[in-house]
């Protein structure tokens, strides 16, 4: 009688048992390859034999791939035998071990791109073949990635403190990847997320969960079934899911409970008002323009400049929007959008229309390019 | 990450540098540069950033639908057309300067008299955005 896998509680224990493997003295390289190895031969044995002590079972069976690794490389090498059949009764995982694995795979030397990978597979327990998917790479072109990223970080020791501003971005760039393949990107960052709150006590960790879950609770209603965007105003607010909701603003009360505001509490605060809004015109956009502009405070980014010049145009007006948005860089992704949607709320429709076209040129998807171009499709009938 | 097409023309855009037609090169000179195009594909396995690489044959056929029930109607090749795309090659890179620098070194390729061919390449950036916390 064979029982489903659970996936999700399988790669939960992962950090851990790559955590033991490299207390034992593995490097991080081949520990990590064989930890991939024993989930493997786990996804393949579970459902037909479920060990009692799946974490146990995982480090045994990682080990012993590990070893008889070496043990091969050392033959070839120089034909001696030098490694123990049983695991050396060395140190096992301490419990920071998990949050410094997170600091290796998202090191400041590797790019955004390397380590996002290498926090799927090494901490994640995605195979290459699920990370290659979710990026719409080859295999093997993700296989590389992924061994650069090791060889970079190959030389760092695991006790080097790390930054938890890093893991973080690398988090939040793949929740931003969103879905492809079979894998939910966003619903994993989400899982390491949960994770990484557990092993820290920094209010800026909870803030990131707290958005991540504000903004995954609208999922179901960003997209029609069509697979056309839907922006906010129109979304079906019955579709969000208030489970996701109610956690996400009870994690981010208790953040800024702490008073230590940083970016993901500003953001998350924007989100959870926008999730309090039953209809889009119970808007509270005056409350919500003040956070955009801590948040501007906090970042001094392009990005949330724009958002804020979205948000003050709500609250003050499309000229007062304008005014906002004059004050922002025009090579940031989207002005051209905002810009026109703020010409279209001060009655320049004519403005408006030209710049939704401009913005489709822009767009850098095609859902995206598809909505501008209908915004403009929809002024020019009122031309 | 951004993926981009980098796009060779057989004709619609500028003449390269090394202006030689391929048939008259030497057959070395054609080994060596396929040989080139091939390594370079491998480097990029080797850096994580290749996705894709096609050759196009320049013989085509235009159709569209006619109608329920009818076949479609087909047309061409148009010898008039003034564009004809000859291959690419699809990268996933960190910028677009790196993407840039692709393009060069594509376009280095070694063609008649072991000199690069030096021809123009086409950079286009996907439309593959997943745009996730934005609305």
């Amino acid at each position: 009688m064979s029982t489903p896998l659970d996936e999700g509680l399988l790669r939960a224990v992962v950090p851990e048992v790559l955590g033991v493997l490299v207390r034992r003295g593995a490097d991080f390289a081949s520990a990590e390859d064989a930890v991939q190895e024993a989930l493997v031969a786990a996804v393949r044995t579970w459902p037909d034999d479920p060990p009692r002590d799946a974490k146990g079972w995982l480090v045994t069976a990682a080990w012993r791939r590990h070893v008889d690794t070496v043990r091969s490389e050392s033959s070839r090498r120089d034909r001696e035998d030098r490694v123990a059949d049983e695991p050396p009764p060395g140190p096992a995982a301490r419990s920071d071990d998990t949050l410094r694995l997170y600091f290796l795979c998202a090191h400041p030397s590797l790019s955004p791109a390397a380590a996002t990978a290498l926090t799927l597979r090494a901490i994640g327990g995605l195979t290459t073949r699920q990370v290659a998917a979710a990026h719409l790479v080859p295999e093997a072109t993700m296989a590389q990635r992924i061994s650069r990223a090791k060889r970079t970080v190959a030389g760092i020791p695991l006790d080097t403190p790390g930054d938890l501003g890093t893991v973080m971005r690398v988090l939040y760039l793949v929740f931003n990847e969103g879905y492809g393949g079979d894998v939910d990107l966003a619903a994993e960052a989400i899982r390491l997320a949960r994770q990484l709150v557990t092993l820290t006590d920094e209010p800026e960790v909870q803030g990131l969960l707290a958005l991540f879950l504000l903004h995954h609770a609208r999922r179901p209603a960003r997209t029609s079934a069509g697979g056309a965007l839907v922006p906010l105003p129109e979304q079906d607010r019955r579709l969000w899911r208030t489970d996701l909701v109610a956690e996400g603003v009870g994690i981010l009360q208790a953040a800024l409970a702490r008073d230590r505001l940083g970016e993901y509490q500003a953001q998350a605060a924007i989100a959870a008002l926008h999730a309090d809004a039953l209809r889009a015109e119970d808007t509270d956009w005056v409350q919500i323009s003040e956070w955009y502009d801590e948040l501007v405070a906090i970042t001094d980014s392009p990005v949330h400049r724009l958002n804020r010049a979205v948000a003050v145009g709500e609250a003050d007006g499309g000229p007062a929007g304008l005014r906002a948005l004059a004050e922002v860089d025009p090579s940031v992704p989207r002005h051209a959008a905002v810009a026109a949607h703020l010409h279209e709320r001060s009655g320049d429709l004519r403005a408006a229309a030209r710049l939704y076209r401009e913005a489709a040129d822009a767009a850098t998807s095609v859902p995206e390019r598809t909505h501008l171009t209908r915004q403009a499709a929809r002024l020019h009938q009122l031309l | 990450m951004a993926k981009y097409l980098l796009l060779k023309h057989y004709r619609g855009g500028k003449a390269p540098v090394n202006d030689v037609p391929m048939d008259r090169w030497s057959p070395e000179e054609v080994d060596a540069h396929v040989r080139f195009m091939d390594d370079l594909a491998d480097r990029l396995r080797e850096s994580g950033e290749f996705v894709d690489a096609q050759a196009l044959s320049p013989g085509g056929t235009w159709v569209r639908y006619d109608g329920e029930g009818k076949p479609p109607v087909v047309d061409g090749p148009f010898a008039e057309t003034k564009d004809l795309v000859a291959g690419w090659m699809a990268i996933d890179v960190d910028s677009e300067e790196r993407a840039l620098e692709v393009a060069a070194e594509l376009s280095s390729a070694p063609a008649a008299g072991g000199r690069p061919l030096g021809e123009w390449l086409e950079l286009r950036p996907f439309l593959d955005d997943r745009p996730n916390a934005g609305e």
